[in-house]
């Protein structure tokens, strides 16, 4: 079907901005932008309709990196899935692990050490702020700025990065979580280490901002452009600093109390407008509420062991039942659904994957916006593929 | 939040005629679910997400489930008549004797494919509520309602069951397969999903290779597939 045929008739009803109608004058353009396009993260299609610079339709295409994840965890045991989580949004992978062992202990009722928890929390919230600074480094490189506004944001990331790497044993690909507990203990060196490197945080954060909040072509390009209402937010399921960025006040870390959240104190960073620059300043807000959860929790940390002693790690065989667990991971809501039927593998085995979810939105925010703005408004989506299309 | 049973009730008193069915969920996380019949489940939707005590306006999940027709051995036991050559005062003597004996009885449970929902609330900071639909079989009667015009958060999400189930979602905007390319033909989701026969042209293709090669040759006549002629010469 080519892009313009879509009609968008058919979606009367839907909680959709006004239609763009071309002024008649010169012809449409049709645009595949993707599935190579430096600004795609990967391999991802948009289809795009335009009438000069103006976008009048709008239709992403999936699946260049379909694997059929659910499908092949399926075919194994438990905790064979959690390696191949990393993969799922491999920025993130202790975020993803963390979700999968919270969905695999609410299925078989385990309980997870004091210790294990504060372990979790730190290693969740290094991994946001990673995230969240590597996604704004991206931000800056497709608003034009090749190259060194990145490596500023990537120069922190590879502190936290060797801390992942000292704990874990490898930077990305991190495998640490299991169901009750974590894989290996933290030493009192590594603590040491990682209270260095936050410690150091908030001045690289200062130095962040103090080179883009007020810069004015981030404004200039940021402000007003890729505006997505709250109402609209909250029925498309839009989830995390994207549906904050638009004044909806839902963090799952708040309302759930999953881990031991409710023991930290930390505010919950929202934005006005919903535009890209709201976005911008969520996530930048984000990473200084993450380090005040880090300080707390790396001063409060207990010892003790770090897996339930009653966990089974060979003949895992939960209870037949189902169980959806969900965090806020750095994107969004990451959620599990798994159904036993009392075998060893998952009989169903579903990730909710956030990066997929939020773009959902991503035509009714560029409709009428340039072409050049496009690039931008998928920026600050903030996606990464191997998690849209798993 | 109101209790599955309460949310139960409610939905039957605002809806009138629609069912809906308690299903337990015996494991430890006890997230309950409520079956709704897919005739009235647009309306019960459209009432779960605007009512001002309920507020589910944040559809979290969609999924689907594949239930394969299950063939069911129950063990009967069938009380008969058999007849006997009992040694009686008079000689041998034909009796007819009760005998109880346990036979397997098989039947064929239907399966179907199921949409599974999850529904949290921003409004009122509650979830999740988990709500099901089943189709009636797995072959011709794959239709459900779509709830994407109430929720927009199923728009690629039922896509996506739609792409790997082969749910159809009746009301769906724009139904059309998501990660798979749209000329595929199967669903792969599904637990009878046969995967295609992994096999590559190899020019000294010998013994077990030789004989797949030849299948392949015969099964991709005429469909304009590859020209693997020289392959068994």
């Amino acid at each position: 079907m080519s892009v313009a045929e879509t009609k968008s008739e058919k979606l009367e009803g839907w909680n959709r901005p006004p239609v763009v109608v071309p002024d008649g004058e010169g012809e449409l353009l049709e645009v595949a932008m993707g599935p190579h396009h430096p600004s795609t993260h990967g391999v991802f299609r948009m289809d795009v309709a335009l009438d000069g610079e103006r976008v009048i339709h709008l239709k992403p295409v999936f699946g260049y990196l379909h694997r059929n994840h659910e499908k092949i965890a399926e075919n194994v045991a438990y905790l064979a899935s959690m390696p191949y989580t990393d993969r799922l949004d491999y920025f993130c992978s202790l975020s993803n692990n963390w979700a999968y062992a919270l969905a695999v202990e609410k299925l078989a009722g385990q309980e997870v050490p004091e210790r294990a928890e504060y372990i979790r929390v730190i290693l969740a919230e290094l991994t946001r702020i990673q995230n969240h600074a590597s996604s704004i480094g991206f931000l800056i490189q497709e608003m034009g700025a090749s190259g060194t506004p990145l490596m500023y944001a990537f120069r922190e990331r590879e502190k936290i990065l060797d801390l992942f790497e000292s704990l874990t044993g490898s930077r990305m690909m991190c495998n640490y979580m299991r169901f009750g507990g974590c894989r290996v203990d933290v030493s009192a060196v590594w603590l040491d280490a990682t209270r260095k490197v936050v410690a150091a945080l908030p001045a690289f954060v200062d130095e962040f901002e103090a080179l883009l909040s007020s810069n004015e072509i981030l404004m200039a390009r940021c402000q007003g452009v890729g505006i997505l209402k709250p109402e609209l937010a909250v029925n498309a399921g839009i989830s995390g600093p994207m549906l904050r960025a638009s004044g909806v006040d839902y963090d799952i870390r708040k309302v759930d109390h999953y881990g031991i959240y409710d023991r930290f104190k930390f505010r919950v960073p929202l934005g006005d407008h919903g535009d890209i620059y709201d976005r911008y300043m969520v996530r930048v807000l984000e990473m200084r509420e993450s380090i005040t959860i880090l300080e707390q929790a790396l001063k409060d940390i207990p010892g003790g062991p770090i897996m339930d002693p009653k966990a089974k790690i060979r003949g895992f065989r939960p209870k037949p039942g189902e169980a959806y667990g969900r965090i806020e991971a750095p994107k969004g809501e990451l959620g599990f659904y798994l159904i036993s039927d009392g075998g060893p593998n998952p009989y169903r085995y579903r990730v909710r994957p956030p990066s997929l979810i939020n773009l959902t939105v991503l035509e009714d925010m560029c409709l009428g916006h340039n072409v050049a703005d496009v690039v931008l408004i998928f920026g600050s989506v903030d996606i990464v593929l191997g998690e849209v299309d798993r | 939040m109101k209790s599955v049973e309460e949310i139960k009730a409610a939905i039957e008193a605002a809806v009138p005629g629609a069912r809906v069915e308690l299903q337990l969920n015996p494991g430890p996380a006890a997230q309950h679910s409520l079956r709704l019949s897919p005739e009235h489940a647009v309306e019960v939707a459209k009432f779960l997400r605007d009512d001002p005590e309920l507020a589910f306006d944040f559809l979290s999940n969609v999924t689907g489930v594949d239930w394969p027709d299950k063939e069911i051995a129950e063990k009967v036991k069938v009380t008969r008549e058999v007849k006997k050559i009992v040694d009686g005062p008079d000689g041998k003597v034909e009796q007819t004797m009760q005998e109880t004996a346990e036979e397997v009885r098989k039947h064929l449970e239907p399966g179907c494919l199921e949409a599974v929902y999850h529904l949290y609330s921003v409004a009122k900071k509650h979830g999740p509520l988990v709500l099901r639909m089943r189709t009636k079989n797995r072959s011709d009667q794959v239709e459900l309602p779509s709830l994407t015009p109430t929720w927009r958060s199923a728009e690629f999400q039922e896509r996506e069951v739609f792409d790997l189930y082969g749910i159809v979602f009746k009301g769906h905007p724009d139904l059309r397969r998501i990660l798979m390319w749209d000329g595929f033909k199967d669903y792969p989701m599904r637990k009878d999903y046969v995967e295609p026969d992994d096999f590559e042209y190899e020019p000294t293709a010998h013994d077990e290779v030789l004989k797949r090669a030849q299948e392949h040759r015969s099964s991709e006549q005429g469909s304009g597939g590859r020209d693997q002629g020289q392959v068994a010469g």
